[in-house]
């Protein structure tokens, strides 16, 4: 293998020894009026969960938000940045700012220190102008905007339910659906996500928290395994002792 | 000037006994002596025109003009000392320049208006700098509507709805409040720049002057640019003409 091109290759595998991964499943959709993002809360350190209630949704300024997934330490250290300039911006124009601002001062930050973050940030939230919108930020420091993105380890799984359920034009109460049931399936597929689902939907009015706790997660096929039951179990199910659920 | 010979006109960083500093009045005065410049805000657009008085008649003519773009989006003309003005066009084109780079989009004027305020004030602070000896009126039309701010030498600025610097300010002003606003077109408003900017100017006291017309809204794409050639020529003579009856008159 090059170890030259390995090396050089900006990638969220290549953390440093202790670093904190944020193995994640992330998402943010636009909507009319607003925007919802969401994240499950799993904080990883190699296979040991550091933190099962983590808060991947982090607060940049009133109206805008930012899902995380990459470095923990790397993206917070961002965000901080990011939100501290535009906390100065908004006191000195008198306004909030726009969400294509944040976006801006991320992928500054993101593409200027692009061989030594791994960070990959979708950025959304909501100003009067543009109403709710979503940039995606991935690993190299590019800026996308789009109606809705997908990040972390988790949405690989999920690209194919996002393409095939997403649908223009729909409300709030759709939007929310659509962003629980993708980070559901994404953490059910994907070891290095879990735990429960965080949302936040951002208008006009303000920013409304959602919580779904792990037991309550919105439940999919799963596959029914039986090779490894014990002999006795297979045949007292067989005789209707054990209910099977 | 009262207090001529008493040493507190100096320096930048002396007050007078009754607080005044007199390096700032006496950059007031560079800027009464320029050509006029007026802008004016029209509902779908800035106008802005400058008078350029002819030093040379060896001049070409359109060469060195006095309406500046700092930006795609705003427009700047100085009275006072060109020197200054020109130096002031460079500051303002690195702090659009910034602000794009920062942001991604281009800046407000009002913040332009701040920034700029902030660094000519910085030049009435210190003994070892003389302040700006210029008033400056800056024009744009963005997702904020049409804006007009005018700076003075002493960093001070203010938004206008039309306003006038230079040689023929108070002549300009009494003009400019005669105009409504609410109905002017920015096509309007360049004939009544132009026939201000002939009114100010007395052929028989001063030297001779081009007029310089610029404007940015909706009739130009919202660029700031001069007026097109054809409405150029109609609005300078008509305003030569109008001008000239409004003295008869008198």
């Amino acid at each position: 293998m090059d170890l030259r091109s390995a090396m050089t290759h900006a990638d969220a595998q290549r953390l440093k020894k202790g670093e904190v991964n944020l193995g994640t499943s992330i998402m943010a959709v636009e909507f009319e009026g607003g925007v919802v993002i969401g994240a499950d809360s799993r904080t990883t350190m190699g296979s040991y969960i550091a933190n099962r209630v983590t808060d991947k949704l982090t607060h940049i300024h009133d109206r805008i938000y930012c899902c995380r997934s990459g470095s923990a330490a790397d993206t917070q250290a961002v965000a901080d940045i990011v939100a501290y300039h535009l906390s100065m911006f908004s006191v000195q124009q008198g306004e909030r700012p726009n969400t294509h601002t944040a976006a801006a001062l991320f992928n500054q930050l993101c593409y200027g220190n692009k061989d030594r973050l791994s960070a990959g940030i979708i950025v959304a939230g909501y100003d009067k102008e543009n109403g709710g919108s979503v940039y995606n930020i991935p690993l190299g420091g590019g800026m996308f905007k789009q109606p809705w993105a997908i990040g972390g380890s988790g949405s690989t799984y999920v690209y194919g339910y996002c393409d095939a359920t997403y649908k223009d034009g729909m409300n709030k109460d759709e939007t929310v659906h659509f962003v629980k049931n993708t980070l559901a399936l994404a953490m059910s597929r994907d070891g290095s996500s879990g735990g429960t689902i965080r949302m936040c939907v951002i208008t006009d009015d303000g920013v409304q928290r959602l919580f779904v706790p792990g037991n309550e997660l919105p439940q999919f096929w799963e596959p029914q395994v039986n090779v490894n039951k014990p002999a006795h179990q297979l045949a007292m199910e067989a005789e209707g002792d054990i209910m099977v659920h | 000037m009262s207090s001529i010979g008493t040493g507190y006109d100096l320096s930048a960083s002396t007050y007078s006994p009754d607080g005044r500093i007199f390096q700032i009045e006496y950059a007031n005065k560079a800027v009464e002596n320029a050509g006029t410049v007026i802008g004016i805000r029209t509902k779908d657009g800035v106008i802005l025109a400058a008078q350029k008085l002819l030093d040379s008649k060896l001049l070409v003519s359109g060469t060195a003009k006095r309406i500046l773009t700092a930006d795609m989006h705003i427009g700047m003309a100085s009275a006072g000392l060109r020197a200054d003005g020109k130096h002031l066009q460079t500051r303002a084109r690195e702090e659009c320049k910034n602000y794009r780079d920062n942001y991604m989009s281009p800046i407000p004027l009002k913040h332009l208006s701040d920034r700029l305020g902030s660094y000519l004030n910085a030049y009435t602070l210190y003994s070892s700098v003389r302040p700006f000896g210029i008033s400056t009126v800056i024009s744009s039309c963005d997702k904020n509507g049409p804006q007009l701010y005018a700076i003075e030498p002493s960093g001070l600025y203010w938004g206008y709805q039309a306003t006038a610097i230079g040689k023929g300010k108070q002549l300009a002003q009494t003009e400019l409040e005669k105009l409504n606003f609410d109905e002017l077109s920015m096509r309007q408003a360049v004939f009544e720049a132009a026939r201000i900017i002939h009114l100010v100017h007395d052929p028989t006291k001063d030297k001779g002057f081009e007029l310089e017309i610029s404007w940015i809204g909706k009739d130009s794409q919202y660029k700031h640019v001069h007026v097109p050639a054809q409405l150029y020529d109609e609005a300078n003579e008509l305003g030569k003409t109008q001008a000239e009856s409004g003295r008869m008159q008198e």
